[in-house]
């Protein structure tokens, strides 16, 4: 079933197209990774995806419906939460509170703050942050902030989750780390959109993988194809 | 379970000591000076404009110079109406316009934030205060307007009901999940949107919330000035003191607030008949000295001195 469905979407600032023209979908219960280079207007995709931005034409559908120019607030309460390339933290509130909030405004209807705080703590579990609850956000390693940006989306409880290179800046240890708790989220039947640099990771873990370029689509599949692929190989190593 | 234990007859025996302070408050009259009667109405007039500008401003970092435009309105609708409607009438509808001009403020001021917010605030304010001087000039023909005059008791105990709402809603708000809301937004509005705060519902909503208290606040106090005009209304002291007091007492805790507002209106009070010509000249030093030294107020003090008192004996301990 598709989750996620674009069509024609567009987006220019000013005369520059950072997405000039883009048909995609998601299935659901799928992880698909977004390469490519610098500037190929992936960021810009999500930021579309997210409400962060108005594409410019185009229509974005979510479960069916579209939500094409929804405010970021009500894209989350449909379903889709995200993550930010350059980690936005609540920094001086503390690693439980971070989730709170979010699981008190997400999804979730009339829940109470009690209730809010056993899921925020189950999550804290699940990232493996259960121990750090009562620090400040803006305390904790790399590694730990992104683990916590990534409760802090679960905690609206999305049946889509955007992650925008949460594996940048990590020791190989944690990537794997990472790695296995992507895996994780989408055993819970949570679809995965992610925007990543490693390479290795995203190959491993990815079942098809879109390849932007200057706005455009220029490869799409599952990982070996796309890694044998010329444009792709031309884009990455300037032939 | 020995925590929970203590934790219930804590909870009893700061109900009751509220309760004996409020016994003593509405008690105050009978037995104190009526000078300090107005004394202690100008300190619940401050402790409410303090709490109230921080229940907004505190945790969104959004700093609003409005308080005065919002104080102001309560003065200009008892000085109007006083004279025509009941004084709980009058009272509730100063809260009341000035909470509609406040969504009207935070509409159109929706999309500036930090410095530039701060001065639109402090801009809009000084706006109504010269709209009114040209209104009452050439529509009414007046400078200024004599307001009813209200029994001070009446006034000392409509201004600890309202100073006492105040704190109870300033209260229930920092607990409510819009606290943690307006503190998210404080720290990053865009990630508060993303993960489904109505960001901008929010911010204007408990904005005129907020400013409901300073309206009321305004016409209750009118009534203690017999005369007023705009420059006294829209003063733009009453925009400053309030973020001054807070800043003082320590923004972030309610207890700050309340102590930086009792303390700074004491001062002030004791400065001005003291030494009446010294009296700016000793507030600005007493202010410049705990910015500089005080960075989270005199809150921040108590932990201060307790290190210090640990430090010291943990050096005694060293000596023996």
């Amino acid at each position: 079933m598709r989750i996620l469905e674009g069509e024609g979407v567009k987006k220019y600032f000013g005369g520059l197209a950072a997405v000039a023209y883009i048909d995609f979908y998601i299935d659901q219960g799928e992880i698909v990774g977004l390469i490519g280079p610098n500037g190929a207007g992936k960021t810009t995709l999500f930021n579309l995806i997210s409400g962060s931005l108005v594409p410019t034409s185009g229509t974005i559908r979510f479960r069916g419906a579209n939500v094409t120019g929804l405010k970021p607030h009500q894209i989350c309460k449909r379903g889709i939460a995200r993550t930010f390339q350059l980690v936005k933290l609540f920094g001086d509130m503390t690693v439980l509170e971070n989730t709170l909030s979010a699981s008190l405004f997400g999804m979730s209807r009339g829940i109470n703050q009690s209730q809010a705080k056993k899921e925020s703590l189950e999550l804290l579990e699940f990232v493996s942050l259960s121990t750090m609850e009562k620090v400040l956000a803006k305390g904790l390693t790399i590694a730990n902030q992104k683990r916590l940006e990534v409760a802090r989306a679960l905690a609206t409880k999305p049946e889509l989750l955007l992650l925008d290179e949460v594996m940048a800046g990590l020791t190989p240890t944690e990537v794997s780390k990472a790695t296995e708790l992507i895996r994780k989220i989408r055993d819970k039947g949570i679809t995965i959109f992610m925007i990543e640099h490693v390479m290795k990771a995203i190959m491993d873990i990815s079942d098809r993988i879109i390849v932007l370029h200057n706005g455009e689509k220029i490869a799409e599949g599952v990982p070996e194809e796309v890694a044998v692929n010329r444009k792709v190989i031309e884009v990455y190593l300037g032939t | 379970m020995d925590s929970e234990g203590r934790a219930i007859p804590k909870k009893f025996l700061s109900l009751v000591l509220l309760f004996l302070i409020l016994i003593l408050f509405a008690a105050a009259p009978r037995y104190v000076l009526p000078y300090h009667i107005i004394s202690l109405t100008s300190i619940f007039m401050y402790i409410t404009l303090t709490v109230s500008w921080a229940v907004f401003s505190g945790p969104t970092q959004y700093m609003s110079l409005a308080s005065a435009a919002f104080f102001g309105i309560g003065i200009y609708i008892s000085a109007i109406l006083g004279k025509v409607l009941f004084l709980p009438v009058v009272i509730g509808l100063g809260g009341f316009i000035s909470f509609l001009l406040a969504l009207l403020v935070g509409l159109s001021s929706l999309r500036l934030k930090g410095m530039y917010f701060t001065i639109f605030t402090f801009g809009l304010s000084e706006l109504i205060r010269h709209f009114v001087r040209w209104w009452e000039v050439n529509q009414t023909g007046t400078v200024g307007r004599w307001v009813v005059h209200v029994n001070p008791k009446v006034v000392y105990y409509v201004m600890l009901v309202i100073v006492l709402m105040t704190l109870a809603v300033s209260y229930m708000i920092k607990r409510s999940k819009f606290g943690l809301a307006l503190r998210s937004i404080g720290q990053s509005e865009e990630a508060a949107d993303h993960i489904g705060i109505n960001v901008n519902a929010v911010k204007i909503v408990i904005f005129a919330i907020s400013t409901f208290f300073m309206g009321a606040a305004g016409a209750i106090m009118a009534t203690r000035w017999t005369y007023i005009d705009p420059s006294i209304a829209f003063n733009p002291l009453f925009s400053f003191m309030p973020v001054l007091m807070a800043i003082f007492g320590g923004i972030g805790n309610i207890y700050g607030q309340i102590l930086g507002a009792a303390v700074l209106t004491f001062l002030a009070d004791v400065l001005l008949t003291k030494f009446p010509y010294y009296y700016m000249l000793l507030y600005g030093i007493i202010m410049v000295i705990v910015v500089l030294f005080l960075p989270n107020g005199i809150i921040g003090l108590k932990e201060k001195i307790l290190k210090l008192w640990t430090a010291d004996r943990m050096r005694l301990y060293a000596n023996t």
